[in-house]
């Protein structure tokens, strides 16, 4: 059945970094070392896709959420130093918010193991897809008149005019 | 043994099933190997750059450099590791202990990981990934954390105001070499460092598009932190940078990962640019890759150690205005017109139908070296024309400031 190999080891070590990271955001009380808990989690759903044998997206997922998104979050920490070192919280709806995690995890979780909404032995055995996607098949997915190409060319004005708009915003005014 | 020797740590463990040992004892030794024997190569190679670059440095100031330890002075950069080891290792009071200690090691671990995927001999790499190249930015884009994270704990307001100047040059400098990097996966059709380097075979990418070449190697150039953008460790300014309060060997770790990631830079760019391991003879003897591939780095570093060496600092003004308003721009430039240029001469049948072949690659290389020498002349000629501008105001308000004070007087400026 549960065959211990390489695969499940490193499967093993990637849920433990996301995990344990995960609780280490939520359970600091300086910002700057949540923003690190939240680099290691990152990095273990990036473990996760190589395992995944999606190499382009643990690269991205590196490169966004690490490269750009977290060193942001930092920046941002360390710009506020008196926000760094936090004894108090600032509201009391802790309880909400885990009652909101804990609720999604157990849907989450009945979902995939127990088969309620349906009979997942009818899918026994077979592949989500049998599309077996490369990088070359994901570019050429995105410039396909047929596929993606109109999401694609959206989201790129979108963050066109996103990247204009703070331009403007943040210049002075003359 | 039905496997055949591809790449150093996926296939070692053919051989030692061979000689009787358990096929997955064997395939865990082989790529704990593998790791070692690429991450070592770095490590040892660094040691002898460092007195490489101490020689070359007092050589331009007129000096003898290293010459006590060892014949030559060759054992000076391990005289001064040791001498690193045995000093006191200090943590400042206030310091956030744990990460305080962590720095150094992303430091380096960055760098080594980088190493990963480049591809030594058609034969030898760490790992053929298929996606290399962003691999690679992914690993790059780490190395701005470890500057953050020294900083921040060091509770230390210079090192405060190094990290932010350094994330802030690192970063900006990531956006021209993203965007050269994009060349070489465009006329390669690949992001695997080994198929760049195969499609090379006929004619180096420098030659295709020099000005990739250019913007890639001055964004690095930034990224390592080497003069003329050297701001990171301003003495004058900074004391030392993001990592003032590192002593012994943590500080240690921070210079060798610097020397590491120049001359890791000075590979990719041999590998990127100028055909990695393609030389003479390489296809009867792979192993000669190896040879050319160093030959080519080093005259990459050579550039690197030359510029280093004779160019003075810019201020960070400077380095900001050359980068959002020189670099990003030409940058985009030169991706469009390549993109554009290659198009055309792919419908017009000109794009070589063999990578290998030299003559095949003649037209499509001149087309594109054309339209990159046409974007150097534009370049140069709006600067030239902003020169003279700038020239023509300054003599205005020189004549302005003459009448105002008389000869004699002294000129205001």
């Amino acid at each position: 059945m549960i065959t211990i190999n390489a695969q499940s080891i490193a499967f093993i070590l990637f849920s433990l970094f996301i995990l344990g990271g995960g609780l280490g955001v939520v359970t600091t009380r300086n910002l700057i070392h949540g923003a690190l808990y939240l680099i290691l989690s990152l990095f273990g759903v990036a473990g996760f896709f190589v395992l995944l044998s999606a190499p382009f997206l643990a690269a991205v997922q590196v490169l966004v959420y690490i490269g750009a998104i977290a060193i942001l979050i930092i920046f941002a920490v360390m710009l506020t130093r008196s926000m760094t070192s936090l004894t108090e919280a600032f509201n009391r709806q802790w309880w909400l918010a885990g009652l909101v995690g804990g609720l999604l995890f157990i849907f989450l979780a009945a979902g995939i193991i127990l088969p309620v909404w349906g009979a997942s032995s009818a899918y026994a055995g077979q592949p989500v897809s049998d599309v077996v996607a490369t990088t070359t098949d994901l570019g050429i997915a995105l410039v396909d008149g047929n596929q993606y190409v109109l999401p694609f060319e959206v989201a790129s004005l979108l963050l066109t005019a996103a990247m204009i708009g703070a331009i403007v915003i943040a210049r002075d005014d003359e | 043994m039905e496997q055949q020797c591809r790449d150093l740590i996926n296939t070692l463990a053919a051989c030692m099933v061979a000689g009787g040992t358990d096929p997955n004892l064997a395939n865990l030794l082989s790529a704990l190997l593998g790791v070692v024997l690429v991450a070592t190569l770095p490590l040892v190679t660094v040691i002898l750059l460092i007195w490489v670059e101490r020689k070359f440095a007092a050589r331009i100031q007129d000096r003898l450099g290293p010459n006590r330890v060892g014949p030559f002075g060759l054992l000076q950069s391990v005289a001064d590791a040791l001498k690193m080891l045995t000093k006191e290792d200090i943590t400042p009071a206030g310091a956030d202990r744990f990460i305080f200690n962590l720095a150094p090691i992303i430091a380096f671990a960055v760098v080594v990981l980088i190493w990963a995927v480049i591809p030594f001999t058609p034969l030898h790499v760490g790992s053929d990934l298929s996606v290399g190249i962003l691999y690679f930015v992914g690993v790059g884009s780490i190395g701005a954390v470890k500057v953050m994270v020294a900083g921040w704990s060091s509770n230390n307001k210079y090192a405060l105001l190094g990290a932010f100047r350094t994330i802030a040059q690192l970063v900006s400098y990531e956006v021209p070499m993203i965007l050269a990097l994009l060349i070489p996966v465009m006329m390669a059709g690949s992001m695997s460092m080994q198929d760049i380097t195969r499609a090379q075979g006929g004619m180096w990418y420098i030659f295709a598009s020099p000005l990739a070449f250019l913007i890639f190697f001055i964004s690095n150039l930034a990224e390592t932190g080497r003069a003329p953008f050297d701001l990171i460790e301003a003495e004058s300014e900074l004391v030392a940078g993001y990592n003032i309060e590192y002593s012994g060997f943590k500080f240690g770790m921070f210079m060798a990962g610097e020397f590491m990631h120049v001359f890791t830079v000075a590979v990719l760019t041999a590998v990127l640019f100028l055909g990695g391991w393609w030389g003479p003879g390489v296809e009867q003897i792979p192993a000669l890759g190896f040879v050319y591939l160093g030959l080519k780095t080093m005259a990459v570093y050579f550039a690197m150690l030359l510029i280093r060496n004779t160019v003075p600092r810019f201020r960070i003004d400077q380095v900001m205005n050359f980068n959002w308003k020189f670099m990003v721009p030409l940058s985009i430039v030169v991706v469009l017109v390549q993109a554009f240029l290659m198009r055309i001469t792919t419908s017009l049948g000109l794009a070589p139908n063999e990578a290998g072949d030299f003559v095949s690659n003649l037209p499509q290389t001149i087309v594109l070296l054309l339209g990159n020498l046409a974007i150097i002349a534009v370049v140069l000629n709006m600067i030239r024309n902003r020169g003279r501008q700038q020239r023509l105001a300054d003599e205005a308000a020189a004549a302005h400031s003459d009448l105002a004070h008389p000869a004699g007087a002294p000129a205001g400026d």
